[in-house]
This record gives structure tokens, C-alpha cells and sequence, in this order.
């Protein structure tokens, strides 16, 4: 592999833009395409096949084993709540290769210190939405405790069908979180896909515990749907 | 931020840093294999690596084949299956079997 492509490929995962590189393995001939490049015949049917299902895997293609990688953009986590248990979990996610953003607009809790590196918005999360639409890529968890801030995210991510919604509180918050959701209009089979409480059934008691049961059941729900 | 686990960010830092490097890359798998297709190691002339294609079981020889692939400037595919003294010298207890493609990385960093 050229250096020239290893960067190549690099800068569009950063950029979150889907790119494929396609290996001729007898001879290490290499291309880099995206999903708009024109190709011919059946490379480009085996390619498109790939984008769409984020697999790589090896073909032959004109009696030539080939190699198509495909790097498609990674899940995205957005935190609502700068708190303890989000400076937990934030490096747990940045290891599973997550894109993480934190939004809280506490600005006492949203400060570059206490989430350094971190992509940290003190700002209301419906005011980030507006500019950064929420998608099916994407796992939100609430946990400020605060309704003024966690209902509208919430909400929002229901409406833009988000892989996994999760929410913090007991069953009695939870309980009128529902109260309030029923009011504004939301339906119940929507409601029952907020987890709450949030995170598997560990026993969890420290933020740091609770962290991980919150990261086991976002790869859960990525890994095996809602069913999980 | 580079995140610490992405081999293909520490393949590009290690480039810049002027050293000469091997990527290794599962291209096929078979049974339960331990890593899926896609996943990389990268490797350095030394020998020092980061990254995974197995749980740990083929590493050893896949760096081993990368030095050389920086060597020689060749890229080479290798086959690992269940470990049988008969067979293989090293590798997959799992019962699985994987296709690595190792190949060098040329020319120089953009900088």
C-alpha cells in the first residue's frame, strides 16, 4: 500500500465518508473508490454490494481475486449530561471506537477539563440539533436527571429512530417522564424504546459501573437490535 | 484525537515518524475465527507491532512474514488453520482458519 493511500483512507474515516479500497491480490494493485465512483460490470455490482452491507470480504471479479475493504463511518454516541458517569463512559465508547459528543448546558459541568480531548458543547442539546441532525448511526443517552434538558433529545431521538435511546432514573422518574412523553403527543411504542432504567442488569452502583453496563447495552443493541 | 486502538491512525503516526512498515489485513475467514475480515496489525522493521488479526495465536509468524515483507518490498498472503504439529507450525486453537494479506507500506509520509 502506497503511504499516499494509507492517508487517503485515514482522512475520510475522519470525515465520516464511507470509501472502499479494492486490492488485486496477484499483483497489489490498489484503488480507492466511494460509493459514487463509476465502475464497470461486475466490480461494480460487488462493490456497491459491500457499501451497502459494510462487509469486506474477497471476490473474484474477471478471474481476479479481489479484495474490497470497506470503511464505513462508525456508530456515533451522543451524552446529553457532562456528568460523572459520562467522564466514565466517554473513554469506554472512545475504545469501542465510537464518535463521541457531549452536550450539557451547565457550563460547570461541560468544561474542557473535566472532559479533555472531547468533542464538550455547553449549549442546549435542541440548539446543537438544529445544526447536527440526529440519525440511525446514532446512540443517545440522557443523563443529566434534569427534564428541561433530557425530554427534547429524547424525544427527537424517537422521532429520528436512533439505534439505541437511553435514558437515566429510577422506575418512578421514568414513570413520569412517560406522564409527560404521553402529553406531548408520543406514542407508546415509541415510549418503550427508551431504555430506562438505563444499562444492563449488573448490580451496578458506581458511575464508573454504571458506565459499563450503559457501553454493554449500546453494543447489544447495535450488535443484536432491540431485541437485546 | 488519535484514538488508541485504531492501527490504520498508528500506521499513518509511525510513517511519519520515518519508519518502515508492514500492514497485515484478514482477508478471509472460516469457522470461528477470532477477528473479523477487515481487521489489521500493522508492523515495523523491528518487529514491533500494534493491532490484531488473531486473539494473540498467529501474530508471532504474521510479524515475522511482515519483516520480510518490508525486506523484499513484496506483498504475500498467508494461511493459517487449526493447530496440527503435521500441518502447521503455528495456529488457531479455536478451530478456525483466516487468510492474512500482509504487504508493505511504501513511499514517503505526505509530512
Amino acid at each position: 500500500m502506497e503511504t499516499s493511500l494509507l492517508e487517503r483512507i485515514n482522512e475520510a474515516r475522519q470525515s465520516r465518508q464511507a470509501v472502499a479500497v479494492i486490492t488485486d491480490i496477484a499483483t497489489g494493485h490498489q484503488q480507492l473508490v466511494t460509493p459514487q465512483t463509476v465502475l464497470e460490470g461486475e466490480l461494480a455490482t460487488e462493490v456497491g454490494k459491500r457499501f451497502r452491507s459494510a462487509k469486506s470480504g474477497v471476490v473474484t471479479v474477471n478471474d481476479k481475486e479481489t479484495f474490497i475493504q470497506v470503511h464505513v463511518p462508525s456508530p456515533r454516541l451522543l451524552i446529553i449530561g457532562a456528568v460523572h458517569i459520562s467522564q466514565a463512559l466517554v473513554p469506554m465508547a472512545q475504545s469501542c471506537e465510537f464518535d463521541i459528543t457531549v452536550i450539557d448546558p451547565r457550563t460547570a459541568f461541560a468544561s474542557e477539563e473535566r472532559f479533555p480531548g472531547v468533542d464538550l458543547l455547553a449549549e442546549w442539546p435542541q440548539e446543537v440539533l438544529e445544526e447536527r441532525p440526529l440519525d440511525a448511526f446514532t446512540a443517545l443517552v440522557a443523563v443529566t436527571h434534569d427534564p428541561k434538558i433530557d425530554d427534547i433529545p429524547l424525544q427527537q431521538a424517537l422521532a429520528a429512530n436512533c439505534f439505541y435511546i437511553g435514558a437515566l432514573g429510577s422506575r418512578k422518574t421514568h414513570g413520569k417522564r412517560l406522564d409527560r412523553f404521553a402529553q406531548a403527543g408520543i406514542s407508546s411504542a415509541d415510549m418503550e424504546r427508551i431504555h430506562a432504567p438505563i444499562g444492563l442488569d449488573i448490580g451496578a452502583s458506581s458511575p464508573a459501573e454504571i458506565a459499563v453496563s450503559v457501553m454493554a447495552e449500546i453494543i447489544a443493541t447495535l450488535r443484536k437490535g432491540d431485541a437485546a | 484525537m488519535e484514538n488508541q486502538n485504531d492501527t490504520l491512525a498508528i500506521a499513518e503516526r509511525w510513517k511519519g515518524e520515518g519508519r518502515e512498515l508492514a500492514l497485515a489485513t484478514v482477508i478471509e475467514t472460516w469457522g470461528s475465527a477470532p477477528r473479523p475480515v477487515g481487521s489489521h496489525l500493522v508492523i515495523d522493521s523491528e518487529g514491533n507491532f500494534e493491532g490484531s488479526v488473531s486473539g494473540g495465536c498467529v501474530e508471532g509468524a504474521v510479524v515475522f512474514e511482515a519483516v520480510e515483507a518490508i525486506e523484499t518490498g513484496k506483498a504475500k498472503v498467508l494461511e493459517f488453520g487449526v493447530a496440527d504439529e503435521t500441518a502447521w507450525e503455528v495456529g488457531l486453537s479455536c478451530g478456525g482458519k483466516i487468510r492474512v494479506y500482509v504487504e508493505p507500506v511504501t513511499g514517503s509520509a505526505a509530512g
